[in-house]
């Protein structure tokens, strides 16, 4: 027996596992995006048409499909940027050396992680209630007039990010923090002697050091805020006036409110598509930056 | 009169053969239960929390027969009920609202109960309000026996009506619009003085009212419930009519999920009426201060001339086809559609009787309130017994926020309607032209 069929030999376990439990499902995903899979065809598997990309094209002339994508888009770039700098940040704080009670504020910032998303949706609905909620009375004491947070549409998306940031700040600060505690001191031992500030030791020794975890936590936070769904499933169902219907809440409203599997799972495999040239991008683009 | 549900068998013989020879087994290994018989039934809501009051007597005078009662939030009821009759996983019997039934008896999901009902002289169908018995059949057949009735009506201050110069409740569509006008220019001119209360809470997140007066014209599809109707004379003026609703409410624009209690900013007068349910009778008897308790009331719906019809909504009491205790199931139906049960149910829920003599001697008819309601279920419309309703009624959600939030033109907002409409009927069409019935092979 060769060494290279001892190899398939342990691997078959694993693809197989894979095949069964990813490629199938997602191959029958893609079969069924080109059906008109419906009510209809419950009843009777008759009532199945072969569409081609019939659901794709519907999909894209949809103008909710659009309005869906840029409100996505839009969580994607407003939550990214602000949740990666809010990690990157309390990470920094915490593994300050002037910081007290850095595990005790460590536990408490990653709580939020750990709790149940719907429960502090309610909470966090709450604090944006427009009349008696926190958030509008602190903003008060600054003089800022009420906002409806969750009613108005220009509202609703961003009280979502900043939701969703404060929701899921704590794990990105994690990683951060463990890859802060890896840079060796003596890095910036050697940046003192050579006289530089905090502020250059941060940018020329500390943030280089982290680029190789700067990657990964933007590939994951952009894939992970693509697929925004609990946050306006709980606290919204996606309104008002659409501004907060996400790219997966159209899937979810396609797939489980009216069951048309086939066209929910063309929106799954648009999905995919983006995410898949982005996270392409993301790699392209760290690549030049780290080679340049 | 709907083709588009028609009773058929879905299924795979093999499944079936299945699961008797393991039901076979099932019985030879554990022969001694067999003498209890267990229901499951599934209730949404509210009534979920207190179905379990009414039902010892059921079980008392059916020794054997023991109900399992599963609630459900409303929510998520219509996709868990929907995945469950998909996974031949539903229950014996439930509470389903009644604009879902024509997906579910598509789908074969619901046992018909025409022979059930005609052998139960209890319930005679012409002891119920027609509007809400009617939401039940779908193709000559009935899937559903209605449990309680849901509606839309006006609910007003009448102390502040009076204020305004007005003695008595709207009652057609001019007179709304020209009282609503009154009371928001007497609110504009006295602004110097305190607050003044918005003349009608809408919620535009909702379509009922519009669906309401669009069925009071004319009905909502049409060519056997092929295309939308939306651009027919008749439900243009429902919606022109609506739009100019909107411009004089205070809408959910700066509310919906804000004016997080309805009853606390009615009682303080921030608005003179809104449009609501039944359920708003009990809540309005318990949270509004008693001072006020004298100064609230219902009326119909206003119609073009004279009270008008509003939506036949509620829900009704089924069978799911895969149930292995149809008679059973159809007895705990019997039960719980006996006058004096609804009655008491009323009692502990609040939600109106489907039947006239479930009315009739009881003190419900006398209660603030529930007058107006009492005439307004003899004038109830159904939404349209297709299965694809609930994407039509999404649809007109969209397209209604839009138009009253004056994002579009009625007009244009018509033609985007049918044009959607026509979109999600266009399957129904292919199977109608097919073979007349939308599902093929027969039981």
């Amino acid at each position: 027996m060769n060494a290279a069929r001892a190899g398939w030999i342990f691997v078959t376990p694993a693809l197989l596992a894979l095949s069964v439990f990813f490629l199938l499902p997602v191959l029958g995903g893609f079969v069924l995006s080109l059906t008109d899979f419906d009510l209809y065809t419950l009843a009777d598997v008759h009532n199945l048409r072969f569409v081609g990309l019939r659901n794709y094209v519907r999909l894209l002339e949809t103008p909710l499909f659009w309005r869906a994508l840029a409100n996505t888009v839009f969580f994607v770039v407003a939550g990214v940027p602000t949740s990666i700098a809010v990690s990157l940040a309390t990470a920094l704080l915490l593994h300050s050396r002037l910081a007290r009670w850095s595990k005790v504020f460590r536990t408490a910032l990653f709580a939020p992680v750990v709790t149940t998303l719907v429960a502090v949706a309610v909470i966090w609905m709450y604090l944006l209630h427009t009349r008696y909620g926190f958030v509008n009375y602190a903003l008060g004491l600054l003089g800022v007039p009420r906002i409806d947070w969750l009613g108005d549409p220009h509202f609703a998306m961003p009280a979502i990010a900043l939701f969703a940031v404060w929701k899921n700040f704590g794990y990105n600060m994690v990683i951060f923090l463990a890859a802060l505690q890896a840079i060796p001191e003596d890095l910036y031992e050697a940046a003192r002697i050579d006289g530089a500030t905090p502020a250059q030791q941060l940018r020329f020794v500390t943030l280089p050091a982290l680029a190789p975890t700067l990657l990964l936590v933007s590939l994951l936070t952009v894939a992970g805020y693509f697929q925004l769904f609990a946050e306006p499933y709980v606290m919204t169902q996606g309104g008002p006036l659409q501004s907060t219907t996400s790219v997966l809440y159209l899937m979810y409203e396609d797939g489980f409110q009216s069951w048309n599997l086939g066209s929910a799972s063309a929106v799954a495999f648009v999905l995919f598509f983006l995410l898949f040239l982005l996270t392409r991008l993301q790699v392209a683009l760290a690549r030049r930056w780290s080679a340049a | 009169m709907h083709p588009a549900c028609r009773v058929v068998g879905v299924g795979s013989d093999m499944l079936k053969i299945t699961s008797i020879v393991g039901i076979c087994w099932l019985a030879f290994g554990c022969q001694s239960q067999t003498n209890s018989e267990e229901l499951v039934m599934w209730v949404a809501g509210r009534e979920g929390e207190v179905v379990s009051a009414v039902l010892p007597e059921f079980e008392a005078s059916h020794p054997g027969l023991h109900v399992h009662v599963q609630q459900l939030p409303w929510r998520s009821a219509h996709e868990k009920f929907l995945t469950a009759a998909v996974a031949r996983r539903a229950p014996d019997v439930a509470q389903l609202g009644n604009t879902w039934i024509p997906e579910f008896a598509t789908i074969a999901a619901l046992e018909p109960l025409d022979d059930e009902l005609a052998a139960s002289p209890g319930l005679a169908p012409d002891d119920y309000f027609p509007g809400a018995w009617g939401a039940n059949e779908c193709a000559g057949h009935m899937y559903g026996v209605p449990w309680y009735v849901d509606t839309r009506l006006l609910f007003y201050r009448t102390d502040l009506l009076q204020a305004a110069g007005f003695e008595r409740a709207p009652r057609t569509w001019d007179e709304w619009l020209t009282m609503l006008r009154a009371i928001q220019l007497r609110a504009s001119q006295q602004k110097g003085q305190g607050p003044q209360p918005a003349a009608l809470f809408l919620r535009l997140d909702e379509p009922e009212l519009l669906l309401a007066l669009g069925l009071q014209q004319e009905p909502l599809l049409r060519d056997g419930d092929r295309y939308g109707n939306f651009q027919s004379p008749g439900f243009r003026r429902a919606l022109d009519f609506y739009v100019s609703l909107a411009r004089v409410a205070l809408t959910d624009g700066e509310a919906s999920s804000q004016i997080a209690n309805l009853w606390d900013e009615f009682g303080r007068g921030s608005f003179t009426s809104f449009i609501s349910g039944p359920w708003q009778l009990g809540e309005l008897a318990r949270r509004l201060p008693a001072e006020l308790q004298g100064s609230w009331s219902t009326a119909q719906l206003p119609g073009r001339d004279g009270p008008g019809a509003s939506l036949a909504l509620g829900a009704s009491l089924v069978v799911f086809a895969g149930s292995k205790h149809k008679a059973a199931a159809w007895q705990l139906i019997e039960y719980l559609s006996r006058p004096d049960v609804q009655r008491r149910f009323y009692d502990l829920t609040g939600d109106l009787p489907p039947r006239r003599s479930s009315w009739e001697g009881s003190e419900l008819a006398s209660e603030r309130g529930a007058a107006a309601f009492r005439a307004q279920l003899e004038q109830l419309r159904p939404t349209p017994a297709v299965p694809e309703w609930q994407r039509i009624s999404s649809t007109v959600t969209v397209i209604e926020e839009r138009a009253a939030r004056g994002a579009l033109a009625p007009a244009a907002a018509a033609v985007e309607l049918d044009r959607r409409t026509d979109r999600i009927l266009e399957k129904r069409r292919w199977i109608l032209q097919r073979g007349a019935a939308p599902v093929g092979a027969s039981e």
